[in-house]
Formats: structure tokens, C-alpha cells, sequence
């Protein structure tokens, strides 16, 4: 596109390309509306996007006047009443925040709030990791789990040599958007298998078994996205050999620590024997969902480095990947999570608020799985224990999950992934009701 | 169990420079002189050189608190609330842009993050377009443009003759830019220099956007806080839009607000039509989304609570009054200290004519850093210096300063 081509030719390329290739297109499918009073407008070629199917979910859902509608859209909690919840020691943490006098609102470093970057790496490594005691790790504060994975992506797209990153079949929704734009190009691995609604672990060895050395390889910590299918521990060590033996770097994304199992620990076991085996590796952790701090746009990318040097390296050129993107992150949620962490009685609070939330989801998963019995659901439905966080992939397909929103007014995304926190006992007939319904009535 | 490669995989990455405007200040912390003084970062500073967090808004945080909010996500384009109140600040509630709906507003991540938003729209629906921006121009702004892979170019404007505005360079640069480019223009209290355009200068720099086709594309870190009026600040958006033409604006309440570290901000786009806003606001959405999904709600909900708040929001303007009000008795001490005891003759007024946090001094590199190595004065090597971290009892020692690297180092 030479830069001497005038306004209108580039605009008029621009659509043309859209037009051209729908299947690469940003937004195939979708018309262009050019109307006569866009006639001088500079944006007449910019079409509509379409709702971001996750969100769009919700749209819809708030458009329905049916009293038993019901959401299990996207991945927020709600309480046994359908509300969502502000954890009462985050409110405690908020209190002191707002009380305390000496506070001020100057421009957080770059990296973030020091303390917060420092006490989450703890959290996902371990109190005594050697891999924080011997400073290989750089942690940098950014915006929730999507900010850290974009930063990660985009670090990686400028000094790694090896600019492919697999993630898994299927994955959240997002992940590839992430990461095309931050530079890399995106390849799958096989992961879910529809057969057992559990792990393709044979289809997974050999696909990362075959990807050519060095590649990146995206990992779900724990509650895989949206399929709620994690591999055994016997499996991750597995994985973790394979990998370390065809020096593919793992980049694991942490949504759920503490909140799939109900122990931060165990959550975290997945990237801990990675780093114990003294490899490098990055983790995006977000604390959406494990603190509710959705809106807040709290999260920490990691890098594990081989060295201490080199992890002063990494984190300043991380530096310079943030600055032009949002100069430093948001102080408030940062600020809670510090608080929460640094604080001992507090952040036992948080451990039992942690655990009532994975219960609760725990406790759906069998009401729900019992109800389908109750009624002699044909099938095996046994997978909705198996699986664990907060998503279900109840493997219902595009037409029967279109079958539950028109006739039970149950609002889901389309690949038949439900929310498990948008459940509860009062609802749970009603579910269960509507999947009976599907799977007898609907091919 | 250590299977690891014994190689980083990152070993060959070297050691970036630190940020030239943000190290000042770790260099600064790092300095155990008393005299010590920072005028690194564009942050406000109270007579006794503490941060400050406006009453307004630790009254909107309290409120907050009390009605016991919840936290989820906000939509990808933010709180509408705030994306409301934020276009109407900027245009006027009875700007007819405002009552024909032709403006995109999205919630971003204070002017960087709006800045890097509207860098991507452009990155992919005007490919190969340039954007100008002014020389100098705020450090971050190329970092943005260079990594949106933007291209850009400058445009005179800060004439060190003068110590003022290059302003037939500007035009000239402006009119000689390939029809259809992106001109970046200060809102008002420019940064570094602090040096505006006049009314009549702003409708010859419009003259000559309309004239080549260009899309004018505003940064607004300062509105309530150059002059102490809003309406004042937003008077250069506004003389553009009331000319009917599509513009970008990227605002920060950073500043005017000082809500620093909550990273609040908005990429507006007024457009020629609703359907055409509309459209705009959608790809923005698809862009925010792979970057960090939706905005903090904090900061949002804060300006969302003044401005809604007829009393807070007066509580507000009068904050922000004695904000910029102090600045311009700062820049009144620092010139009077200056002619006191600069012998030379020299013409200072230069101090007084700026308007906003900074002030260009005119200082050259080595002599900047005479500032900092021999006076302990931190501040940009392009000699740039925040007035908002000068008090009036360090003006003399400021003077003192200044005066010995212009006239001893060269």
C-alpha cells in the first residue's frame, strides 16, 4: 500500500479486502452499510462488528421477558440467589483502603504495584519456590488475565525465535485474538475429545509431539475453558516431559487458582512441577474470578527465567511493551488483592470465601447430574462431576442448545459450554428439565 | 527432576534504556540530597510538594462504598455512565454532535490506552495512512504509533528562537502532509512546550485539515486544568466539531482529576453520522477486547459520581481552579525570581506566556543535566519541567539553577 495512494484508494482497498476474503475476514458475514448521509464521511468503510458471541449471550438474555429465564452465559459467579457476589473481605480491603488517609493515586511503575507483584507470584509458585528465592521470576502487574496474556504474546512475538503458539482444541474464545495481534501465529492442539466429553490425552501427546521445537505452548492451569476437562497429575507430568524434551515453552494461563478445587495449592500443582524442573516458562494470573474482582482488571504475567540476569532483562523490555499500551496499570484492584495477601486473617477469610464459592459449583454439578438421573436423561452424563470450575461442556450440540433458549429460555453459547455459577438449586429442575427435552426431542 | 534446558530461551535479549520520562523520578528516590527537586513527571503537587487526592473524589469513593457496588465486568466499551458524562464534558451537553448521537465514545485506559485504541482503528481501516505529530511532542506518543504500527511524521513546531510557536512552519507541514493524514494536535497546554495556539491560530490550523482532507486528532490531558476552565480548555475540540468535521479525540483524567494510577480515560469519535458512530464504537469494541477485555470500573464509576453530582461537580471546578491556579502564581514567582537575578537581559517572560503543567526552558541536553548532576533538579532531558512539582519557596533555588546551566554550560 504505497503511502502516495490517496485517502479514497485506501479506504476503497480496505473494503474491497474485506469484501474479498470473507473467511479471513475481520468480520466475515457481515454487510457493509454505507448509507447516503456517510457520503464525506473519512469512516463510510468501517462495517459493523458483530456482539462478541460470549457477551452477546448476555444481550440476548436481558432482551427476554420470560420469568424463567436463565443465564449461564458467561463465566461470572452468582450466588444461591442468582446475584453476583463482592467477597466480604474484599469489601473489608476496600474499607481500609478508602478510610486510610495516607493513601494517593500517583502513577503506579510500570511493572505495577511492587508488593502485589511480588505476593502473587507467590501465590501461583509457592511461598518457597527456589525459582522467586534465586529472583528468576519477573512478575508484572496488567490488566486481568487477558491484559497478561497480551503482554506475554506480544514480549514473545519481539525476542522469542519462535513465534507459533498452540492452544488447545477448543479454548476460550479469546485466546486467539490475543495472540494474533500481539504478533504470534496461532496453531491448535487436539483436546477435548467429543466421545468420552473428557481428555483427548493421546491426540494431544502426539500433536505437541510433532510441533517444531521451541514452539510456545498454551496451558490451562486448571478448569480448563470451556471444557472443564483437566489432565490427571500423572498426565501434566507427562506433558511436562514431552515438552521439556522438545524445548517447547509453556505459557499457562491461571483463571481459576483456588477456585476450581477449592485449594490454591492444588490449583496450582500444574505449574509448579514446571518450574520445579527448573525449565523457563510464563503464567498469566487473573483474579477475576477467585476474588471477584471482575470489573477491577486484576491480574500478573510472569516469566520464569533461566537466570537472574536475564529475568532483569525480560522485565525490562516488558517495560517497553506496557508503556505504549496503557503507560501502568490500574492501582484499586491491585491495591485489594495486597491487602488481602499481605494480611494474614484476611486472607484465611479468603481461603473459606474461596472454598464456599467451589463448593457451591461443586454442589451444582451434582444436584444437576442427580436431577438427570432422576428423570432417565438417555446418556452418559457423568462427565458434569468429572469435569470441574466453572464451566460444564455438556457436549449438547448448536441445535439443541438453540432448542433449550427458544422453548426453556436457558441462555448458553452455542459449542453447549453452561456456566455452573449461574445455577442453583431453585433452577436446577428447570435445567434439567430443558436438557432432558433437548437430548429426547432433538437431533 | 531438572530436565531444563540449561540455555534461556531469552538470553540473547538485552537490557532496555528506562523510560525517559518515568526514570526521572526512580532517579530522583535515588538522590539523598536535600535540596533535591523533581519536576520529572507531569504529576500535581500541593504547596508543601505532597500528592493530592481531590475532596470530590474521595467524597465519590466514600459514596461508592457506602452503596455497596457491585464488581462485574463492564461492557468492552466501558461504563456508559461515564462514557456520557466524559463526550458531554468535551463537546458540551447541547453540542448538536451530542443530540444527533454522531460520537463514539469508549472507555480506555487513561491517554495512553484511548491514544493506543484509536492508533489501532487507524492501523487497520486507513492502512498506510501517517499520523503527524508536533516537534517536540510528548515522549510516549512515537512508542504508541511504533508499536500499532502507525507511521508518523513531524511537524514543526516549537521555535527555540522565540521560545514560541513555529506557527507558518506548522501550517506549512500540515498543508505539505499526503491528503487524508492524521494531524495529532495538543488540546490545550501543550506538552512539553506549554506553548498553545491562539483562537485565530486554531481556525487557520482547521483551515488547512479541511483543505487537505486530513482527520484532526486530538490528545486532551489537560481540559479544567490549562486554564482552570473546562469550557476554556475544550475550546480547540470544539471550534473543530462546530466546522462539522469527523475528529478523534483521546481524553485523560489523569490530571484534571487526579486520578493518576486509576487509568481513566476515552477514545471519542465524532463522526459525520449515528450510523457511522455506531459502526466506529463496534471495531473499537474488537479491538479492546484482545488487549484487556473491558476497562477497570473504578476510575469510571469516580468521574461518573462527580460529574453526575451537581455538587460534586461544582466542589470539582473549584478544585481544579485552585490547581491551575497555583501553577500560573508558580509560573508568576519562577519568572519575577528569574529577572531578579539573571544580570544578561535575558527575556524570561516566555515563563508566563506557557500555559499548563510544563514549561520549555530552552535548555539543551548538557544543560539539563547540569540541572540534575550539580542542582539536583530532576526534570526531561529536553528540558522540559513540571511546574506542578515547583512550590514557591523553591523557585529561587529553581532560578538559581536555571540561570547557571544557561549561561555556564553550554
Amino acid at each position: 500500500m504505497s503511502s502516495s495512494s490517496s485517502p479514497s484508494d485506501r479506504r476503497l482497498s480496505a473494503l474491497a479486502r474485506h469484501l474479498s476474503s470473507p473467511a479471513e475476514s475481520p468480520v466475515a458475514g457481515v454487510s457493509a452499510s454505507i448509507t447516503s448521509s456517510d457520503v464525506g464521511s473519512v469512516f463510510s468503510h468501517v462495517v459493523r462488528a458483530p456482539e462478541d458471541p460470549i457477551l452477546g449471550v448476555t444481550v440476548a438474555y436481558n432482551k427476554d421477558p420470560s420469568p424463567v429465564k436463565l443465564n449461564l452465559g458467561v463465566g461470572a459467579y452468582r450466588t444461591e440467589e442468582g446475584k453476583p457476589l463482592v467477597l466480604n473481605v474484599v469489601r473489608k480491603a476496600e474499607q481500609q483502603l478508602v478510610n486510610d488517609r495516607s493513601r494517593v493515586k500517583e502513577y503506579l511503575p510500570i511493572v505495577g504495584l511492587a508488593e502485589f507483584n511480588k505476593l502473587s507470584a507467590k501465590l501461583i509458585f509457592g511461598a518457597d519456590s527456589p525459582a522467586i528465592q534465586s529472583n528468576r521470576v519477573t512478575t508484572v502487574q496488567c490488566l486481568s488475565g487477558t491484559g497478561s496474556l497480551r503482554v506475554g504474546g506480544e514480549f514473545l512475538a519481539r525476542h522469542y525465535h519462535q513465534q507459533i503458539i498452540y492452544i488447545p482444541l477448543p479454548t476460550w474464545g479469546n485466546h486467539p485474538k490475543v495472540f494474533t495481534l500481539a504478533g504470534l501465529s496461532v496453531k491448535t492442539y487436539r483436546y477435548y475429545d467429543p466421545a468420552t466429553r473428557g481428555l483427548d490425552f493421546k491426540g494431544l501427546m502426539e500433536d505437541l509431539g510433532s510441533a517444531p521445537s521451541g514452539a510456545v505452548v498454551l496451558l490451562h492451569a486448571c478448569a480448563h475453558n470451556p471444557t472443564g476437562v483437566d489432565p490427571s497429575l500423572q498426565q501434566w507430568e507427562q506433558i511436562r516431559q514431552l515438552m521439556r524434551s522438545k524445548k517447547l515453552l509453556p505459557f499457562f494461563d491461571s483463571a481459576y487458582q483456588g477456585f476450581a478445587s477449592g485449594s490454591l495449592d492444588k490449583d496450582a500443582q500444574s505449574v509448579r512441577i514446571f518450574v520445579a524442573d527448573g525449565g523457563e516458562c510464563l503464567v498469566a494470573q487473573s483474579y477475576a474470578k477467585n476474588m471477584g474482582l471482575y470489573g477491577e482488571r486484576v491480574g500478573a504475567l510472569s516469566i520464569v527465567c533461566k537466570t537472574a540476569d536475564v529475568a532483569g532483562k525480560v522485565e525490562s523490555q516488558l517495560k517497553l511493551v506496557i508503556r505504549p499500551m496503557y503507560s501502568n496499570p490500574p492501582i484499586h484492584g491491585a491495591s485489594i488483592v495486597a491487602a488481602i495477601l499481605r494480611d494474614r486473617n484476611l486472607y484465611n477469610e479468603w481461603t473459606i470465601e474461596l472454598k464456599a464459592m467451589a463448593d457451591r459449583i461443586i454442589s451444582m454439578r451434582h444436584q444437576l447430574s442427580d436431577a438427570l438421573r432422576a428423570r432417565g436423561t438417555p446418556g452418559d452424563w457423568s462427565h458434569i462431576i468429572k469435569q470441574i470450575g466453572m464451566f460444564t461442556f455438556t457436549g449438547l450440540n448448536a441445535k439443541q442448545v438453540a432448542f433449550m433458549t427458544k422453548e426453556y429460555h436457558i441462555y448458553m453459547t452455542a459449542d453447549g459450554r453452561i456456566s455452573m455459577a449461574g445455577l442453583s438449586s431453585r433452577t436446577v429442575p428447570h435445567l434439567a428439565d430443558a436438557i432432558h427435552a433437548a437430548v429426547t426431542r432433538v437431533v | 527432576m531438572t530436565v531444563g534446558v540449561n540455555v534461556s530461551r531469552f538470553e540473547g535479549i538485552a537490557m532496555a534504556p528506562p523510560d525517559p520520562i518515568l526514570g526521572v523520578s526512580e532517579a530522583f528516590r535515588a538522590d539523598t540530597n536535600e535540596k533535591k527537586l523533581n519536576l520529572g513527571v507531569g504529576a500535581y503537587r500541593t504547596e508543601e510538594l505532597q500528592p493530592y487526592v481531590l475532596k470530590v473524589v474521595k467524597k465519590a469513593e466514600n459514596l461508592m462504598l457506602e452503596r455497596g457496588e457491585n464488581k462485574e465486568y463492564l461492557p468492552i466499551e466501558g461504563l456508559a455512565a461515564f462514557n456520557k458524562a466524559t463526550a458531554e464534558l468535551l463537546l458540551g451537553a447541547d453540542n448538536p454532535v451530542m443530540k444527533e448521537g454522531r460520537i463514539a465514545t469508549v472507555q480506555g485506559l487513561s491517554g495512553t490506552g484511548s491514544l493506543r485504541l484509536a492508533s489501532a482503528l487507524i492501523e487497520r481501516y486507513f492502512p498506510g495512512a501517517k499520523v503527524l505529530i508536533s516537534s517536540p511532542t510528548w515522549g510516549n506518543h512515537k512508542n504508541i504509533f511504533n508499536d500499532a504500527r502507525v507511521p508518523w511524521s513531524e511537524y514543526r513546531y516549537y521555535d527555540p528562537k522565540t521560545v514560541g510557536l513555529d506557527f507558518e512552519g506548522m501550517v506549512a507541514d500540515i498543508k505539505a502532509a499526503p491528503e487524508g493524514s492524521f494531524i495529532l494536535l495538543h488540546g490545550c497546554a501543550h506538552n512539553p512546550t506549554g506553548i498553545d495556539p491562539t483562537p485565530e491560530q486554531w481556525e487557520k490550523i482547521a483551515d488547512v485539515i479541511q483543505e487537505k482532507n486530513h482527520i484532526p486528532f486530538f490528545d486532551v490531558a489537560y481540559q479544567g486544568f490549562a486554564s482552570g476552565s473546562l469550557d476554556q480548555d475544550a475550546a480547540s475540540v470544539r471550534l473543530f466539531a462546530a466546522r462539522g468535521m469527523e475528529i478523534l479525540v483521546a481524553q485523560s483524567y489523569s490530571k484534571n482529576l487526579g486520578l493518576y494510577a486509576e487509568r481513566i480515560g476515552a477514545i471519542n469519535v465524532v463522526c459525520s453520522s449515528a450510523d457511522a458512530a455506531a459502526r466506529v464504537k463496534s471495531q473499537l469494541k474488537r479491538l479492546a477486547r484482545p488487549m484487556y477485555s473491558n476497562p477497570p470500573v473504578h476510575g469510571a464509576r469516580i468521574v461518573a459520581n462527580v460529574v453526575g453530582d451537581p455538587a460534586l461537580f461544582g466542589e470539582w471546578k473549584a478544585e481544579m481552579e485552585l490547581m491551575a491556579g497555583r501553577i500560573k502564581n508558580v509560573r508568576q514567582k519562577l519568572y519575577d525570581s528569574l529577572m531578579a537575578k539573571d544580570k544578561s537581559g535575558k527575556d524570561w517572560s516566555f515563563i508566563l506566556k506557557q500555559i499548563g503543567m510544563f514549561s520549555f526552558t530552552g535548555l539543551n541536553k548538557a544543560q539539563s543535566e547540569n540541572m540534575t548532576n550539580k542542582w539536583h533538579v530532576y526534570m526531561t532531558k529536553d528540558g522540559r519541567i513540571s511546574l506542578a512539582g515547583l512550590s514557591l519557596a523553591k523557585c529561587e533555588y529553581l532560578a538559581d539553577a536555571i540561570i547557571d546551566s544557561y549561561h555556564n554550560v553550554s
